[in-house]
């Protein structure tokens, strides 16, 4: 969780960031790896659309997606 | 990725001018985040749509991952653009530009 949120905080600087695991709310779903839940607001957001902010998001946690998480909830703001 | 890996994926995305790519079906949803996509369609009234059942097409939704550059599941097509995954739609249905967006379909 803590080198996850690093490379959040690196990703986007100056961010306000909220990272929490949610894993427990999907017991018995069998799956491999967490689930978690990020808030991002950052400046760098905007102009920018939500598909483009979560791409943005989901590309600084590429190596984690797919493994050590199973399932990323993403909501960001532009501030 | 190939042009005709391209025209396999532009053909099923364009299948219906509404398309989602999911884990299971519109009836029988297979994952939480495609279940939240279905009810939020479902409580806009919208229950006709294309869909692809991933778990019957792997090699389909890696070519639908690959060629949309994102690499989740669901993903909810509207002409045939990227309009989101579950997060994005949730919001945009809060904020009711969803509506806004799938509206001409169904007129």
């Amino acid at each position: 969780m803590d080198q996850i949120l690093q490379k959040l905080k690196d990703a986007f600087p100056g961010a306000d960031i909220e990272l929490t695991n949610t894993s427990s709310m999907h017991q018995g779903h069998n799956a491999k790896g967490m689930h978690l839940k990020t808030k991002i607001s950052y400046k760098g957001f905007q102009g920018k659309s939500l598909i483009e902010q979560h791409r943005m998001v989901q590309k600084a946690l590429e190596a984690e997606l797919g493994n050590k998480i199973h399932a990323l909830s993403i909501n960001t703001i532009a501030i | 990725m190939t042009n005709d890996q391209k025209s396999l994926v532009e053909n099923i995305i364009n299948s219906d001018r509404i398309f989602l790519m999911m884990k299971g079906t519109p009836e029988m949803p297979r994952c939480g985040f495609s279940s939240r996509v279905v009810q939020v369609l479902n409580s806009l009234g919208i229950t006709t749509y294309g869909s692809l059942n991933v778990f019957d097409d792997f090699n389909m939704m890696n070519m639908i991952k690959e060629y949309s550059n994102w690499p989740t599941t669901p993903q909810l097509y509207v002409d045939g653009k990227l309009i989101g995954g579950c997060d994005i739609i949730e919001e945009l249905s809060e904020s009711g530009e969803l509506e806004k967006i799938l509206k001409p379909a169904t007129n």
